[in-house]
């Protein structure tokens, strides 16, 4: 809240409310300025954010309520359910059904997709990671508010257990996907432990995003109820259910929808755990007009793979680049946003 | 210890809430587009003075009562202290941390008591070990037996309020502040918490309580601010003398006390005959 719409001084007591008072020792206040009498004896401004470091301290000792805080939640959000826990491994299954269903199987998006099930999968499990950050983060100050209310802690806190919470469940949805990935005949390889590094990547980026969420949520009443839309548009935008190098809206734009973030982190997990796709992505195998041709032609088998011999948009070897430097940004970028805001939390 | 030290300094403090919805605007979507076009800007929002320029000092060891009417200013000023609330104008100095007990300061309202304790103090910044040592004490003092494992949905006002008092008072605050909070308690855990107010003053922490229960403010503070329309009429160590003259303002039959002691006199209702 800014200070510059200040008020004009109060008026006196109105005659009504005159209350007989006399004869009574009023406590004495000190005769210096208070605001100099509080400092002179070490005092601290009760509502005053803390400073970087010393914040950071503070989150760093909250560190076990941070954890209690994502399981306790975490519990909560399925006692309700008959099936409890089970939801967890659930949720990704019917998410990755319906999609299959739909895109897979009724409107055959996967024309010129090596592998669709693994690169459909792949793709709406690590997009919901960012997603959900982004969702559930919005809520949390509103949610916590009674706590927020009566117990002083960074409330940085509360948005990194709603992250966590969001991990615990990507780390699961992970499982499936391996699962499903095997069953569909893919290799288990040494590329398989590239994806821990583009999850850790992921989950920077996603403690970014969600303080970030967080404070828009808390401050802004319409961000929430805008937000499943935006995510639903970025969902189209990041080739979750196709391949963005075979859009034809030129070059430059491809290479943008190449390196957002979101699209970003699920191609480095798809060439991660995907065979085919280490193997066509485009510029995998020297450039050849012919079968790159073929591929934009027929989108069919037996030339799936031949993608690879396209010259590639934005280089596969600058994607790590990309990566890094997205997680950074969103984390950086996400703190600062939200530490700003520190004092404000919970006035509601 | 040095008795004289400050530990809260509240300095010309001013709050003001802002509303959202407040009337003259029916909120149909009309009215919000044309408040988007800047027709008509921030039609409806209204504001509220709620604290409207107080200052005091409470000392190390202080239980300061503080009484008024509904809507006085009393709970708001808690939270200022607090640093819930950002003040408009002036400022709260405070030495140390300060931890707020309300009424509706429910914690996670669909966990259990028992997780409730172990992330209210972890919240607090007590550590593993320390949360575990004192988990036992804790549902000890709140008294609620075997809901503890129940979702605190389950329990009832006086229950979760019990146990929200056991939590902030395990550990010794520098700073508690306790609106209402005990008012729904029963008899025996007044007092328990009576005590254990007692015990934090001692710990050398101050002691803020909103009640309208003048005679437990009587019993535990040794200071009385006394506010009306989010200022303060008068405030200071004659706790009783403040009192009876708030009771006076509205309108009260005068309390009988002890000429001597200044305790109060309950009259024995005689029996029928």
């Amino acid at each position: 809240m800014s200070n510059d719409r200040r008020l004009s001084a109060p008026g006196q007591l109105q005659t009504g409310d005159d209350f007989a008072t006399s004869g009574i020792v009023t406590a004495e206040l000190p005769d210096v300025p208070l605001a100099e009498f509080a400092r002179a004896h070490g005092l601290r401004v009760a509502a005053e954010r803390p400073q970087v470091v010393r914040y950071l301290k503070h989150l760093w000792l909250r560190r076990h309520f941070i954890m209690a805080f994502a399981t306790a939640r975490n519990i909560a959000l399925y006692t309700e359910a008959r099936l409890g826990q089970l939801w967890q491994v659930l949720t990704p299954l019917l998410n990755a059904g319906v999609y299959f269903l739909v895109f897979g199987v009724l409107l055959h998006v996967s024309r010129g997709i090596p592998d669709y099930l693994g690169f459909l999968v792949t793709g709406v499990f690590v997009f919901n990671f960012t997603s959900r950050a982004f969702i559930a983060s919005s809520t949390v100050v509103t949610e916590s508010l009674p706590l927020i209310r009566a117990l002083r802690f960074p409330r940085a806190a509360l948005p990194l257990a709603y992250v966590m919470i969001e991990f615990e469940q990507m780390l699961l949805s992970m499982a499936v996907l391996a699962v499903i990935l095997v069953c569909t005949g893919e290799p288990i390889t040494w590329y398989w432990l590239l994806a821990i590094p583009v999850l850790l990547l992921q989950t920077i980026f996603c403690v970014g995003v969600g303080l970030a969420s967080a404070r828009l949520g808390a401050n802004v009443n319409d961000y929430s109820q805008l937000l499943p839309f935006l995510m639903r548009t970025w969902m189209y935008l990041s080739g979750v259910l196709y391949n963005i190098s075979t859009l034809d809206i030129g070059p430059r734009y491809v290479a943008i929808l190449q390196i957002n973030p979101a699209a970003i982190y699920i191609t480095l997990m798809r060439e991660a755990l995907m065979a085919s796709q280490r193997q066509s992505q485009p510029g995998a195998q020297p450039y050849n007009a012919l079968k790159c041709a073929t591929w934009k032609h027929f989108k069919a088998a037996p030339y799936l793979d031949w993608s690879a011999y396209c010259r590639p948009i934005t280089d596969p070897n600058h994607y790590w680049f990309y990566a890094i430097a997205w997680a950074l940004l969103a984390i950086v970028l996400g703190f600062f946003f939200f530490w700003r805001a520190e004092a404000q939390y919970g006035r509601g | 210890m040095d008795a004289d030290k400050p530990m809260v300094v509240v300095d010309d403090l001013h709050v003001v809430y802002r509303v959202f919805g407040a009337g003259g605007d029916r909120g149909t979507a009309a009215t919000a587009l044309l408040r988007i076009m800047g027709r008509k800007t921030r039609g409806s929002i209204r504001e509220v003075h709620a604290i409207r320029g107080v200052s005091f000092v409470a000392y190390r060891g202080d239980a300061v009562g503080v009484i008024g009417r509904n809507g006085s200013g009393k709970s708001t000023l808690l939270r200022a202290v607090a640093g819930l609330l950002p003040p408009e104008r002036g400022n709260v100095y405070t030495d140390g941390e300060a931890a707020l007990l309300g009424v509706n300061a429910a914690l996670l309202d669909d966990l259990t008591g028992e997780r409730n304790v172990v992330l209210g103090c972890l919240a607090m910044g007590m550590t593993k070990k320390e949360t575990k040592e004192k988990f036992p004490a804790i549902t000890e003092f709140s008294g609620v037996g075997d809901f503890i494992d129940l979702p605190m949905k389950a329990y009832s006002t006086g229950m979760g309020s019990r146990l929200r008092f056991a939590i902030a008072a395990s550990k010794s605050q520098d700073i508690l502040l306790v609106d209402e909070a005990l008012a729904t308690g029963d008899a025996e855990f007044r007092v328990k918490s009576h005590a254990r107010i007692q015990e934090l003053r001692k710990d050398a922490g101050t002691v803020f309580l909103v009640a309208h229960n003048l005679e437990e403010v009587e019993q535990t503070c040794n200071r009385v601010i006394w506010m009306e329309r989010g200022k303060i009429v008068t405030q200071g160590e004659d706790v009783i003398g403040i009192i009876d003259r708030y009771i006076a303002a509205s309108g009260g039959a005068p309390v009988e006390r002890d000429p001597v002691t200044g305790k109060r006199i309950h009259a024995r209702v005689p029996l029928k005959t």
